[in-house]
């Protein structure tokens, strides 16, 4: 067994008291049309990190809300030192730039308009290597295990997934979660065919209504203006039944042993919503579609990924580092590169749950100090924002 | 000895084959999760990893369990040891 009494990892702690375990600096662009200067100052500064998107124009309400909300959020998390913000124009630029300052830590803004590409590259690279070396001067130091944030979602899943990976998951919740851990699952359309049960994990009725108010307007906005005669092949996906999973029920309960056995969820988040409840576990209403999700959560601020996968799911995070792990034998011997931990051992009964989840623990914590993962060694960097409707 | 095929839950009517290459034939050994029994059935189609096997005879119509809960429905007839997939199964919600 992981020894509760002294669980703890090395990490950065931020001006406004969190604790990142990435010390990034994100160059971040409002819009689509920043990402060239974005990606320009990235490669002139070399460390710093572009986070590259397709959205940003001729927003408005709900839709515009979110857009902001994931960025500032991006730039909020304590993974991320330092942020450089570059939009086409000065004002919402502005907006992104007091969002992200309101944690303390450094962040300046450039507009393109009025000076062009080449000067606001220039002007940015400037700022951006400053902010970059004296990030590097910072030091990780010893913070308590009530100090990480971690989020779920599954990916490529397979019946392995309900087998093996997803409860692994699942087993390090009802571990940590006593010891003060905030974290977070998602995923609401994977939730249809569970709902009662995953309201039933609410900490009381008023959060399981909230839930299952949640679900159904996901069900009433989304899935029942837009399907056609079948979602089968989109959920569950062709990559799904190849694994062997036929409905998406029979998706859901196995997405569900991720939130493992004891845990209770205190809150229901809106995407990208910041917890405010204090420790313990939170639900967002997200897509099920890896990058989209992982990106609402690390916006959120979550700082650690735990991503079970059962076909074999390749996404990353630029500034949330995913650990990969699968009980899918042959995933594990065709796409071992991808995996972080292999917990095929609990089909063969090898290897108990308890182990898997203490391994889990480990390979977490190793994370945290500093291993980086599958999917950062890889270069895999998914920010997809989510978008409510169409643009104006 | 080779573990051949999980099942969740002792009331389940389905389990999942957890090794690669199960022929039509086989005889195959099975863990049940919730209770740790052993138990055995024989294959009567090739089955892929992580596909399912049905635990006894389903009738057209029949929920099919697994996870103890309901997972959708059989569209065909499926006998005991046979594949049980898109081809025979449906989900009860889309």
């Amino acid at each position: 067994m992981v020894s509760k009494d002294k669980l703890s990892f090395q990490g950065y702690r931020r001006e406004n008291g969190r604790v990142g375990i990435r010390n990034h600096v994100v160059i971040l662009p409002l819009d689509d049309l920043s990402n060239a200067a974005c990606e320009a100052v990235a490669n002139n500064i070399k460390g710093c990190l572009a986070i590259p998107h397709a959205y940003g124009r001729l927003q408005f309400g709900a839709d515009l809300d979110l857009h902001f909300r994931t960025l500032i959020g991006t730039g909020c998390n304590p993974n991320v030192a330092a942020v450089i913000v570059i939009g086409i124009e000065p004002g919402w630029t502005k907006r992104v730039v007091d969002g992200i300052a309101a944690t303390g830590k450094p962040v300046e803004g450039f507009a393109i308009e009025q000076h062009g590409d080449i000067s606001t590259i220039a002007r940015a690279s400037y700022r951006a290597k400053q902010l970059l070396q004296d990030a590097s001067e910072k030091l990780r130091e010893e913070c308590a295990i009530d100090e990480l944030w971690v989020s779920t979602k599954c990916g490529e899943s397979d019946t392995t997934s309900g087998l093996g990976s997803c409860p692994t998951v699942g087993n390090l919740y009802d571990k940590l979660d006593p010891m003060g851990i905030t974290s977070c699952f998602g995923e609401t359309s994977e939730i249809t065919g569970a709902e009662h049960v995953c309201a039933s994990r609410a900490i009381n009725e008023e959060v399981g209504k909230k839930f299952l108010a949640t679900f159904q307007a996901y069900m009433d906005e989304v899935i029942e203006p837009h399907k056609t005669s079948d979602l089968s092949e989109s959920q569950p996906t062709k990559g799904n039944i190849e694994g062997g999973l036929t409905t998406i029920e029979e998706k859901a309960f196995g997405n569900l042993e991720k939130i493992g056995k004891k845990v209770k969820y205190i809150d229901v988040l809106e995407p990208a919503e910041v917890p405010s409840k204090g420790p313990g576990m939170y639900f967002m209403d997200t897509s099920s579609a890896a990058a989209e999700c992982v990106t609402l959560q690390a916006a959120a601020g979550f700082a650690v990924h735990l991503f079970p996968t059962g076909q074999g799911n390749v996404i990353g995070n630029p500034i949330e580092p995913v650990i990969k792990l699968s009980a899918n034998p042959r995933t594990v011997r065709t796409m071992g590169e991808h995996i972080d931990l292999d917990v095929s051992g609990i089909l063969r009964r090898e290897m108990t749950l308890d182990e898997a989840g203490d391994a889990l623990i480990d390979v977490m914590i190793r994370t945290c100090n500093g291993r980086l993962t599958a999917a950062e060694a890889l270069g895999h960097r998914e920010f997809v924002l989510t978008k409510l409707y169409r643009s104006a | 000895m080779t573990n051949h095929f999980n099942v969740h839950h002792k009331a389940d009517t389905v389990g999942v084959i957890t090794v690669e290459g199960v022929e039509a034939g086989q005889e195959l050994t099975g863990w049940i999760m919730e209770t740790d029994e052993t138990v055995v059935l024989k294959a009567l189609d090739p089955i892929p990893i992580g596909h399912k096997i049905a635990l006894g005879d389903i009738k057209s119509g029949d929920t099919i369990l697994k996870y103890g809960h309901d997972v959708g429905k059989a569209v065909a007839d499926v006998g005991k040891g046979h594949h049980v997939h898109v081809h025979n199964m449906k989900t009860k919600r889309w």
